[in-house]
Order: C-alpha cells, then sequence, then structure tokens
C-alpha cells in the first residue's frame, strides 16, 4: 500500500487536536486537550481510569462531538467528525471487548458487509476473490492462520490480529488500539507487539492505550498523559521510563489529600480467609487473602486483575478450581450462592441491573427475595412481613421512592444499590463483599454507602470493597490489597497508603 | 384479577353472547356440560404448563405423555388387573418421574428446554404405540370401575367431576403459584434468572420442581382423558395437546420469556379456546378449519395485548412530557 502524500507527511502531522473540550453533566471529560499523531508514529496513551481515554475515544471515532477545540485531519481543521468522516479519514479502532462473529470464519469477518460478489440477481459471494483480498492482509499482520478458520477457533491474540486487519481492509491511516493486551498472555503480546511495529513500518500510525506501562515502554515512540481530562504532560522516545509515566498519571500533589485521616484501627478476628484459591479467570494463579472483622479491605487493582472473579468465588458462583476457603478459621464449601448466603457471606454485585436487583420486583419483594421463607407463614408470604422489613430498610437506608411496593426498575441508580444493600443489611452479614459499589451514583448516595460501609465495619461486619476508583480505595479502606494479573500483588497498610503505592502493585512493581 | 384477565373474560362472554343468539343450542345444559368437562381436561394440563412457561421454560411432550400414561393406565387397571386406587397414584408418580428427568435435563445438564421436551415428545409417543404393538389400549366388554368413573367422568349436580376437579386443582394451584414462597421463586426466575440467582435462590431446583409439576398434572389429566375416550390409540391420542396448554398460556398473558402469567389467565385461555372448539361445531363451520379458527384467534389476542401495551406507554410518555412542560 502506498499513499501519495507520505513524502509531505513528515511534516504535517495525520491528526491534530487543538484544545478540545468536553463536559457531560456535572463533569468536565477533557479540558483543553490538545495532542497530535504524526503518520508512522506509535503513541502510548496513559491515564487512570475516569482520565478521559474513553471520551478521546469516543470524539476520534466520531460517536460524539467535542464542545470546543478543533480536529484536524491531515491539516484541515474540523469542529468534530461524524462516524463516517472518521472511517473515511482511515482511523480504524480495535476495542478491548472485539466485535467478531464467533460462527463466521476470518475472512468473512474481515469483509463482513462488503463481500466481493459474483454478480447476478443472488448475490452470491465469490469466494475465491475474497479469500485473495484476506491473504495479504493477514500477512501484514503476520498471521499463522488461514482465512477459511473459524473465529471461535482462534486465540484472544489471533482475534486481535483479524480485528486489525479488518482496520487495515479499510485502508486504515490510524490504528486506535484500546488496552488490546489487558487479556492476552504474555507470549501473545509479543505477537501483538510486532504487528503494532510493523503496522509502524508501513506508515501507519497507532494509538497504543494501555495499563500495561512495559509494554508502553517497548513500542511507544511518543508517550501522551492523560490526567483528569488534561494533558499531564508527553514523554519523547528518550524519556519513555516507569517512573515518569506513573509520576505523570497521578501527579504531585494528590500526596497529601490521601493522607490516612484516622489512625488504623486495631484489627479484629479474620472472617473469610482464602488460601491458594484458585480462579476460573487465573486457573493458574493461587489467591491468599484474609478479611478481617471490622475492617473495610479495598481490593484495588487493574480492570481485568481478577478481582470480580475472585469475589464470585467467595459468594459462590463459581467453584474454586483448588485452595480452601475458610470461615472463622473454619473450612467452608460454597458449592453456590445459596450456600454463601446461609452462611452470611453477602455479595452486592457489580452489575446491579443484570444481578443485583429485580426490575419488574417492588422494593418489598427484592428485600425479603433472599430470605422469603422468614416472611411467610407456612410457607405462604406475608405481605405485611415483607413490608415492614422493607419499611425498615427504607429508613434506615433513605431509600427515596414513593413506596415499598414501588418497581425497582424505575428508581435512581443510587436508590437501586440502596435496595440490594437493603436486602442483605435485613440479614446478618459476617462477609460482606461489594463490588464497585458506587459506579454509576450521585455523589450524595456515594458519601450514604461509605457511610453505611463504615456503620458495617464497626459492628463487626468483614468489608471486602472491589473499587477502581482510586480516591475511594485510599478514602473508604483500613486495608487495601492490591492485585495484579489474578494474584495479590501486595497489601498497603494504612501508613503507606497513595495513590502511587496502589498504581504501581496494580502493574505489578514494587511499592515505594 | 387483573386488567388483562379481566378482558379475556369480557372477550369469553361477548364470544359466548354472540354464539348463543346465532344458536341457541349453545346454552343447552348437554353442550354446557360437555364444554366443561373438555375445559377440566384441558385446563388440569395447561395449568402444568403454565408453571414451566413462568420459568421461561417449555413442554413440548405433553401430548405424547398423555398417550403414553393414559395407555399404561388403562393397561395396568384392564388388562393386568391392578386395582385403580393402586395405578393412579403409580401414574401420577411416573409423571412425576418424567418431569424430574426433564428437569435435570434442562437444570442440571444445561439443555434447552425446547430440545429435551421434543425428544420427548417423540420418545413417549413412540413407546407408546410400541407397548400395544400400536393397537389400541381399551377395556373389555362389561368392564365397570364404578368410582373410578364417577370421578372421572361423572357429574355432581349436573356438573362434570372432571370441571370440579379443575376447580379445586386451580384454586390450590392459584394459592402456590401467587402466595407462596415458590412462586415468588418462579416468578423472580422467569424474570431473570441470574439475579434470582444472586439473591441466594436455588434456582435449579425450583425449576426442576416446576417441571415435577407439570408431570404430576399432566399424568392426572392423562387418566382423565383415558376415562374419557375409554379407548386410546396411542398413534393418535393427545396429539397437538401440547399446543392446545401452550395457546392458553399465551392467551392467558402468558409470555414465553418467563416471569409473566397469571393462574386465572390460563384458566380462561383454557375456556376461550374450547367455547371457540364449541363455536365451530355449532355454527356449522368446517371442522377441518377448526385449527385455522384457534391459531386466529390466538394471533388476534396476542397483537391486540402488545398494540395496547404499546399504546399504553407512548400516553405514559406523552403524559409525563406534558408534565414537565408544565413544570417549566
Amino acid at each position: 500500500m502506498n499513499y501519495s502524500d507520505t513524502s509531505i507527511a513528515a511534516t504535517t502531522p495525520f491528526l491534530g487536536l487543538e484544545n478540545v473540550r468536553k463536559t457531560y453533566p456535572g463533569v468536565v471529560a477533557l479540558d483543553g486537550f490538545s495532542m497530535e499523531v504524526r503518520p508512522g508514529e506509535v503513541i502510548g496513551l496513559v491515564g487512570e481510569n475516569g482520565a478521559g481515554k474513553s471520551t478521546l475515544m469516543k470524539i476520534l471515532g466520531g460517536v460524539t462531538r467535542p464542545d470546543s477545540g478543533t480536529i484536524a485531519v491531515d491539516g484541515v481543521a474540523h469542529d468534530g467528525l461524524t462516524v463516517e468522516g472518521s472511517l473515511r479519514s482511515g482511523i480504524a479502532f480495535v476495542h478491548q471487548e472485539l466485535n467478531l462473529f464467533e460462527n463466521l470464519d476470518v475472512a468473512a469477518n474481515i469483509f463482513f458487509g462488503r463481500e466481493p460478489l459474483r454478480g447476478g440477481p443472488l448475490r452470491l459471494v465469490d469466494r475465491a476473490r475474497l479469500r485473495d483480498m484476506v491473504a495479504p492482509l493477514l500477512k501484514r499482520v503476520g498471521a499463522n492462520f488461514s482465512a477459511n478458520t473459524p473465529v471461535s477457533a482462534l486465540s484472544l491474540a489471533q482475534q486481535q490480529m483479524v480485528e486489525i486487519a479488518k482496520a487495515l481492509s479499510i485502508k486504515a491511516r490510524l490504528v486506535i488500539l484500546d488496552e488490546p493486551t489487558s487479556s492476552l498472555p504474555i507470549a501473545e503480546t509479543d505477537k501483538l507487539l510486532d504487528v503494532i511495529k510493523a503496522l509502524k513500518a508501513d506508515g501507519i500510525s497507532v494509538i497504543f492505550i494501555s495499563h500495561r506501562l512495559h509494554e508502553i515502554e517497548r513500542v511507544a515512540d511518543r508517550v501522551v498523559v492523560l490526567r483528569d481530562g488534561m494533558l499531564a504532560g508527553t514523554l519523547p522516545k528518550s524519556a519513555i521510563n516507569h517512573d515518569q509515566m506513573v509520576k505523570l498519571m497521578i501527579g504531585r500533589m494528590l500526596k497529601e489529600r490521601e493522607k490516612a485521616s484516622e489512625a488504623a484501627r486495631a484489627p479484629g478476628a479474620t472472617a473469610l480467609s482464602a488460601k491458594a484459591v484458585r480462579t476460573p479467570a487465573y486457573p493458574a494463579r493461587p489467591v491468599d487473602l484474609d478479611v478481617r472483622r471490622g475492617e473495610i479491605l479495598g481490593l484495588a487493582g487493574l480492570v481485568g486483575s481478577g478481582r470480580t472473579e475472585l469475589a464470585r468465588v467467595f459468594f459462590g458462583i463459581d467453584s474454586t478450581l483448588g485452595g480452601a476457603l475458610e470461615l472463622d478459621g473454619k473450612p467452608v464449601v460454597l458449592g453456590s450462592a445459596a450456600d454463601a448466603v446461609a452462611q452470611g457471606i453477602f455479595l452486592v454485585p457489580e452489575d446491579r441491573k443484570l444481578t443485583g436487583i429485580l426490575l419488574d420486583l417492588s422494593i418489598a419483594q427484592n428485600i425479603s427475595l433472599p430470605n422469603l421463607p422468614a416472611h411467610a407463614r407456612r410457607s405462604l408470604v406475608s405481605a405485611s412481613t415483607e413490608a415492614a422489613t422493607a419499611e425498615k430498610q427504607k429508613a434506615n437506608l433513605g431509600i427515596k421512592a414513593p413506596s415499598v411496593q414501588t418497581r425497582t426498575g424505575t428508581l435512581s441508580g443510587g436508590n437501586q444499590q440502596k435496595v440490594v444493600l437493603g436486602k442483605w443489611l435485613a440479614m446478618n452479614p459476617k462477609v460482606m463483599i461489594l463490588d464497585e459499589p458506587t459506579r454509576g451514583i450521585d455523589i450524595g448516595a456515594k458519601a450514604e454507602i461509605y457511610g453505611l460501609m463504615r456503620a458495617l465495619a464497626d459492628a463487626g461486619v468483614a468489608v471486602l470493597m472491589i473499587s477502581s476508583d482510586m480516591e475511594e480505595v485510599i478514602g473508604v479502606s483500613d486495608r487495601i490489597a492490591v492485585m495484579h494479573e489474578g494474584q495479590i500483588s501486595g497489601i498497603l497498610d494504612k501508613e503507606h497508603f497513595s495513590q502511587e503505592n496502589v498504581l504501581l502493585l496494580a502493574v505489578g512493581k514494587k511499592p515505594n | 384479577m387483573s386488567k388483562k384477565d379481566l378482558g379475556l373474560l369480557i372477550l369469553i362472554l361477548v364470544v359466548g353472547a354472540v354464539v348463543a343468539i346465532i344458536n341457541p343450542r349453545f346454552l343447552l345444559p348437554i353442550n354446557l356440560a360437555n364444554t366443561s368437562n373438555l375445559i377440566g381436561l384441558f385446563g388440569i394440563l395447561s395449568i402444568g404448563q403454565a408453571f414451566v412457561i413462568i420459568t421461561g421454560g417449555i413442554e413440548l411432550s405433553v401430548g405424547s405423555v398423555v398417550a403414553l400414561l393414559g395407555t399404561l393406565f388403562i393397561d395396568f387397571i384392564a388388562v393386568r388387573g391392578l386395582g385403580w386406587p393402586i395405578a393412579l397414584p403409580l401414574i401420577l408418580v411416573l409423571g412425576a418421574i418424567i418431569g424430574l428427568v426433564h428437569g435435570w435435563l434442562i437444570t442440571r445438564l444445561k439443555l434447552q428446554p425446547f430440545v429435551v421436551t421434543l425428544c420427548g415428545l417423540l420418545i413417549y409417543r413412540g413407546v407408546a404405540r410400541f407397548y400395544t404393538a400400536d393397537g389400541t389400549a381399551g377395556f373389555g366388554f362389561g368392564q365397570n370401575f364404578p368410582e373410578l368413573e364417577f370421578l372421572t367422568a361423572g357429574r355432581s349436580w349436573g356438573v362434570p367431576n372432571s370441571f370440579i376437579a379443575l376447580i379445586v386443582i386451580a384454586i390450590v394451584m392459584w394459592v402456590v403459584l401467587h402466595r407462596s414462597v415458590f412462586g415468588r421463586y418462579l416468578y423472580a426466575i422467569g424474570k431473570n434468572e441470574e439475579a434470582a440467582k444472586y439473591s441466594g435462590i436455588r434456582t435449579g431446583r425450583v425449576v426442576m420442581a416446576a417441571y415435577v409439576i407439570c408431570g404430576v398434572l399432566t399424568a392426572l389429566s392423562a387418566i382423565y382423558f383415558a376415562m374419557y375416550t375409554r379407548s386410546i390409540s396411542p398413534a393418535s391420542h393427545g396429539q397437538f395437546y401440547e399446543l392446545y396448554a401452550i395457546a392458553a398460556a399465551v392467551l392467558g398473558g402468558f409470555s414465553l420469556r418467563g416471569g409473566e402469567g397469571s393462574l386465572v389467565g390460563v384458566i380462561l385461555g383454557t375456556v376461550l379456546l374450547q367455547e371457540l372448539q364449541n363455536l365451530v361445531n355449532l355454527l356449522g363451520i368446517p371442522s377441518s378449519l377448526n385449527f385455522a379458527v384457534m391459531g386466529g384467534v390466538i394471533l388476534i389476542g396476542v397483537l391486540v395485548d402488545q398494540q395496547w401495551g404499546v399504546f399504553r406507554a407512548r400516553r405514559l410518555m406523552l403524559d409525563a412530557s406534558r408534565k414537565s412542560v408544565a413544570a417549566e
């Protein structure tokens, strides 16, 4: 593939963002952000969760328009891109969640909707031509599989190569890889990094978004760091190193603010203890973790580090592949969530609407569900007992709803989350696991949920809070355990709390 | 009674009135008794189906089970000389076992309900035909079972006992479905099985129990059908009965996705279906059109219900937007 303008491209950036600003109700997602991408340049884009990376991607993909600022493609400035405009300019995305039809083969996926036809009224696919068109693309990404392999038979890295081949098939000039390696094992990651180098050699620009900083070190020509929607800094190739990136990602001033606000508490006895537990997500990585009574143990880590999977094992949804669980020093076997509930181990799951509550049931029906036999006389549900329990939780948690008979689907996210909490608080929790408890919840409700978690801990409950929100983890926890690729990479006591330490552990490095 | 059920009841009364005006024989005691007998037989079957559908499942083997267990029942009492007080519970246990196996395959081995029960449909039909060597199972000349015949095909105060049995079963099952812990679990699982599981419900057991209930009620209706027809040719007995049951549930407001429907609804659905059958006979419509009439009415019923839902949602939205405009 050759582009007639490659000669001048050395001076004109392919893409230039100038002072881009984007706000959503209540948040500034991007604030005067500028960057440029030159042809054949590999840019590493890093930033914490919520730094503005996804908004930037949406703007480049034409899904959303910036409030102000300009986006220049080949030196021509626009107020914003459309989806078609983005495609026509040759910007292609490979998302973290792949968009492939697993039941179709590689060739069909790459040219889906653009299949070469044989002509005639039947619109038959010209399979021979399709194969000829796919072969060079696969060669360019260094694929070791053929065009007629079903996608379901490919590994994750190979599937990503298919996505990249798809990007190349639309004559992409900029390929944006969003966390492509977060779910890849190391050997597969190397292959992907080779593909990036091959793209660069062809004059195609790459924006590589990753939490794995050592991979960025290996391939990036330049690193752009986002923080709180602003450009925290750029690092030229010579200055790309791990410490510099982390420093820019968290900023300097933050450290004072998250100093431990209270004195460390005296730790209680161990309530839930994982002994070399292995989860289905990382079968080769045993996890040891103790959650003590009366503490809030924060479980930090990057998306995909295996935290939710660990919670699922603690709650009996998935069975352990090895190792053992102990509750109050005695071994427990959890074959189902019902077993966990019977033991007093409760989970507030990550996906509230799918697994937390039943949207079609009322507040009262949701709250009584895990403990329905206690709300029944001779196995007939007593509506009055049910309502009484719900009223108590409604008052206790401050659930804002016309009545306890209100359908939970009509409540706000914060109130729905309180219903999930309410159904467990109405029973006697020993261990309370909360997976991203404040995601999608407004600030007021957040503070209330923090207060509830603290009250639970003070009442002697062992609280395990999974969170990707750094301030939340540091502000709420008594101890922080950090996961990295399926294992606990470290546990921080209150005096060692800092964003930097959590982040270092999350990427698998030693804390300071 | 929900609005949906009320609408269905009105439809039944309107259709009944129209048929009665065109052909007054509709209201003759003998016609009403015959129709209510059939409502009793199909109603028991349909309640069982409803318990499965509420979980989001389906039970397609019902007609074949009616054939197989009916054949076995007649064989037990007429040929093998087993007393009916023993044969009857035995058949119910067999029905429970069939339900248990289906439920086990679906919840433990994660097979799809459609596939499991479709295989059941084929298997039980085949077994029934093989059992009688494709012959007819029936009673010998002069063979009488007065008590059994009274309970199944007899009448009390002019009302068929099968209909009375349906009423009793319906009341019990109404309590189970709408008032019991188990019934709440069924609705919760039908709405969102994953969330039910995350609330600590042993969803597998609950779903399995639904199939067992369906199996037992199907077995009971198999006995009623056997005593009603008195002779069974296993190649055709009970054919399409699963579809009658599913149709009654759908007419009665059940969603095949699960989690929706009421016991009153499925009974009214059964009544409407039998009323339509009766209508075809009484109005001189060629009986070959029987299924076409049934299919047409179900389609219209479901369509009206769905469009009504869309209309209501739109009206609610309009109201809300008007209110918010007024507030500004």
